[in-house]
């Protein structure tokens, strides 16, 4: 299949503006007579379904939480990039654009990047107009912070609670709609499989998790905003209940899949403590800001940090990357501390840990200043590990945070089955292999207030499509087919919990596929997986039954999922055969160890179709083309 | 260690529910409270039982989802601090660990300790935002906030929504949440032109809701994970005679 990427001709800075003056608008009286499903109430969904109810749609909007305030974008901390310039120190557009496809290592989309950048400004000035309550300084004006990847201060912050703060921005806008009657919310629904009819997204399936009843929606079209896949390892900085079941559903009713092996490992969060772990907690990555990150010179020191003197201690982000030193790339700092920990430099427990030490800060600042820039962080710690960071260093290492993977879609942010369009972290387009810290706030923002709405209205003005309607017989066969799949799960009564199979798998694809993958490793997980995946659906243990309120049915459904999606993202790496951004391929580096790209072979996204339950997925190619940007070396020495 | 459990299990809305007693054993101090009770139900499902429902997601004390009440003290009473984040080591051997739900007639259970707050977000649709659609908006820069009135904002604004307030107040009160979000918004010069208007509707649908009233004991300021301030319950008072003073 030809992917035709739809990105407009013309100036690289002009496509935006003139794709949407091209762009075909339905008019305020028609715009009610369309219906449009969104699936997810984070940053993406929440803000997509508030501004498309704005515009006069019809929005549903269904979450599996208890309340669309509780998505997951609510825990991030740091901040968001916006081009506003406000700190005179350089920043511009250009720069936001420039650094995005550059921390994404030459494998994003340039289009969609010079775009968001473009929008990154109106997000700030919207979120201001909410009542969001960024941090300020005493003249009144907005202040910034630093973040990775970047030499300017772009970050606007919310304390540690930037997520949680524009997150309630986007659902109290939502809020204000669903009291209007233009929103209809559904709370604690899951949306179960996709229906497509004569090749359009034509509505979902839901599982209702109180009562555990299946029901139909028709939409004239389908708005995914389901979030990351990052709990395919199990441990992961994700909430609990995140899952790839609603891109992986719509992925085996036509939607390609793009880059499933970009994921990203985040270098600051809480290290493991013990085989109860559920789940891992970042660090945000501001506190790089101030903290400098350190271990040993010796190897197998068991002294504790205030017993090792100055000269003893490598401060190696510092030294391997001296013009961004501790505030060097995600991808670059998960490594490196992978690297000292694997020569046996590592501290804390298992000698799976490297300091982030607030000394110096403490001393220069004054530790009231620290507290004020990262008190709840520092709280946060405390309870988490019983340790205080005031007077001894973190112990801090690398854990699954974000996967810059997910559902092909082109510059409308639809996918390969029209009608169905993907926004936010589970879509591809903007992080390439690696995304730099502030922006998934940015692009999940981006994508549902100032982009899906424009694009959306076109897809609804050319398409002409008939009105659907639940009483199509495809509704009721893919009823069937849920049912039929949670009655096989509940059937089965094996001796295994849901959760031994996350966790296995989680081991299997953190240990092979996770911050270093060799062909040999990748290998070895194409077979283990499929044999996994053949022992849970012979012995897998599910508790209660169907109608009713059943977590452990809700577990094994997303865990299924996990399970045939975890070959996919190895199969992606295998074939990937260049490191690139979070993706590190053992066999491809430069002699001093960082990401070896080939751009020559690989300058591609990978967007995977597929072909049934026994065929092997194909491969798609859509060239990455870049019109002004020159792929160079990465680097940040 | 070893700890003995009295859970909450109830079948579904309209079925009575019951303690039932459960032994955690080898219990690491490491654990979070969550992740105790994940390891239960892990030896329940390995018996055939169904396991212990309970709300959590995050699991990092920001999206408000855990909701339980321990030894009689909803979230567990570490200050600051949600039932997620709680962890093992401030519990003893032997000890007895009492696990209930929110219990408040606008918080019905719906199975176990798993309880429905949807009634928190139709207070916030009544009017717990600001009136502005996407688009057109000023210049983030353009309208200079105090620092201490936008920090006073984020205090209020930090509020994530689970309910232990209502849970702990022996009225069942809302007013901790709702004076949250009318003081956040209040207190920042684009939630003034609405102000009115935003506080009679929220204080109307929490009646409406059957919150109780409050009667400023402070226990809803003892448990709050996010440590919101009793002072905007006073905020929200004067927002709200403001109000009926002058007139929507």
């Amino acid at each position: 299949m030809n992917l035709d990427s739809k990105i407009p001709s013309g100036p690289l800075a002009q496509k935006w503006e003139k794709h949407k003056f091209d762009s075909k608008l339905v008019n305020p009286a028609n715009k009610r007579k369309f219906d449009v499903i969104v699936v997810g109430s984070g940053l993406a969904g929440a803000s997509a379904a508030a501004t498309m109810a704005e515009l006069g749609y019809q929005v549903k909007c269904f979450c599996f939480q208890d309340s669309p305030r509780r998505a997951h974008s609510i825990a991030a901390q740091g901040g968001i990039n916006g081009a506003k310039n406000y700190q005179n120190d350089g920043d511009s557009i250009q720069r936001l654009f420039y650094d995005t496809i550059k921390g994404g290592d030459f494998r994003a989309r340039e289009a969609n990047v010079y775009r968001l950048a473009q929008v990154s400004v109106n997000i700030i000035d919207q979120c201001v107009a909410q009542g969001v309550p960024f941090a300020r300084e005493y003249g009144g004006y907005l202040s910034n912070r630093s973040f990775g990847g970047a030499q300017v201060s772009r970050t606007f912050y919310a304390r540690g609670q930037t997520g949680q703060q524009l997150l309630l921005g986007a659902y109290q806008a939502l809020s204000r709609q669903i009291g209007l009657g233009t929103v209809k919310m559904y709370p604690r629904t899951e949306m179960v499989d996709l229906v497509v009819i004569d090749g359009h997204a034509k509505g979902i399936i839901v599982r209702d998790l109180v009562t555990g009843e299946i029901s139909s929606h028709a939409a004239d079209a389908v708005v995914l905003a389901t979030g990351g896949y990052g709990n395919v390892f199990y441990l992961s900085t994700n909430a609990k209940g995140c899952n790839v079941t609603a891109t992986w559903r719509a992925y085996k009713k036509g939607a390609f899949f793009a880059n499933p092996c970009y994921t990203q490992i985040h270098p600051t969060c809480i290290p493991v403590s013990g085989d109860h772990q559920s789940k891992l907690t970042l660090m945000s990555e501001s506190l790089r800001n101030d903290g400098r990150v350190w271990v040993p010179k010796q190897k197998l020191d068991k002294r504790s940090a205030a017993e090792i003197p100055e000269g003893e201690r490598d401060y190696f982000l510092e030294r391997k990357y001296p013009s961004y030193g501790n505030l060097a790339p995600r991808d670059i700092s998960s490594r490196a501390a992978k690297e000292a920990c694997d020569e046996g430099r590592g501290v804390g427990p298992g000698g799976l840990g490297v300091y982030l030490d607030f000394a110096d800060s403490i001393k220069r600042l004054g530790a009231d200043k620290v507290r004020e820039r990262y008190g709840n962080l520092f709280d946060m710690y405390e309870k988490i590990t019983g340790e205080n960071a005031y007077q001894q260093p973190m112990r801090i290492y690398p854990a699954v945070h974000y996967t810059m993977g997910g559902t092909w879609v082109d510059y409308n942010l639809m996918s390969t089955i029209p009608g169905l369009f993907v926004i936010g972290e589970a879509n591809f387009s903007d992080h390439g292999a690696n995304r730099l810290g502030a922006s998934a706030l940015m692009q999940g923002l981006a994508d549902g207030y100032f982009i899906l709405p424009y694009t959306i209205g076109n897809y609804f003005a050319t398409a002409k499509q008939p009105k659907p309607s639940i009483n199509h017989p495809e509704f009721k066969k893919v009823t069937e087919d849920v049912q039929a799949l949670i009655k096989k799960l509940l059937s089965i009564n094996g001796k295994r919990s849901v959760t031994s199979f996350h966790r296995e798998l989680g081991k299997l694809v953190w240990d092979n596929c996770g911050m270093a993958r060799s062909r040999q490793s990748l290998e070895y997980n194409l077979k283990k997986i499929p044999e996994l995946r053949e022992e849970f659906w012979q012995n897998v243990k599910v508790t209660g039954t169907g109608p009713e309120l059943n977590q452990d049915l809700e577990a094994a459904g997303r865990v299924a999922d996990f399970l045939e999606f975890a070959e996919l993202l190895c199969l992606d790496a295998l074939t990937r055969e260049e490191s690139c951004g979070g993706h590190f391929r053992t066999e491809y580096q430069t002699p001093d160890g960082e990401a070896q790209r080939n751009d020559e072979q690989f300058a591609f996204v990978s967007a995977w179709e597929y072909k049934g339950k026994n065929a092997a997925p194909v491969l798609n190619k859509e060239p990455l083309v870049y019109e002004e940007v020159h792929m160079s070396q990465r680097s940040y020495k | 260690m070893n700890l003995k459990l009295k859970v909450w299990r109830q079948k579904n809305k309209n079925e009575n529910g019951r303690m039932v007693e459960y032994s955690a054993n080898d219990v690491n101090p490491d654990m979070s409270f969550l992740e105790m009770l994940d390891v239960v139900n892990e030896g329940l499902i390995a018996k055939g039982e169904e396991p212990i429902a309970f709300d959590s997601d995050c699991r990092e004390g920001i999206c408000g989802t855990c909701s339980l009440v321990i030894n009689g003290v909803a979230h567990g009473g570490q200050e600051g601090t949600t039932a997620c984040q709680l962890h093992m080591r401030h519990f003893q051997d032997g000890q007895t660990v009492t696990i209930e739900p929110w219990r408040a007639k606008a918080f019905p259970v719906l199975r176990d300790l798993v309880t429905d707050r949807s009634a928190f977000d139709r207070i916030i649709q009544a009017g717990g935002f600001i009136s502005v659609g996407t688009g057109g908006t000023p210049d983030a820069n353009a309208i200079p906030i105090g620092k201490v009135e936008s920090d006073r904002a984020m205090d209020a604004a930090q509020c994530i929504g689970c309910g232990a307030c209502v849970a702990a107040c022996k009225n069942a009160s809302a007013m901790l949440f709702v004076s949250a979000k009318v003081s956040h918004l209040a207190q920042l010069p684009q939630g003034k032109v609405e102000r009115e208007r935003r506080v009679l509707a929220m204080v109307e649908q929490m009646d409406k809701e059957g919150f109780g009233n409050c009667t400023v004991t402070g226990s809803c300021e003892a448990v709050c994970p996010k440590e919101i301030d009793l002072s905007f319950i006073a905020q929200m008072n004067r927002e709200y005679g403001r109000a009926i003073l002058i007139g929507e």
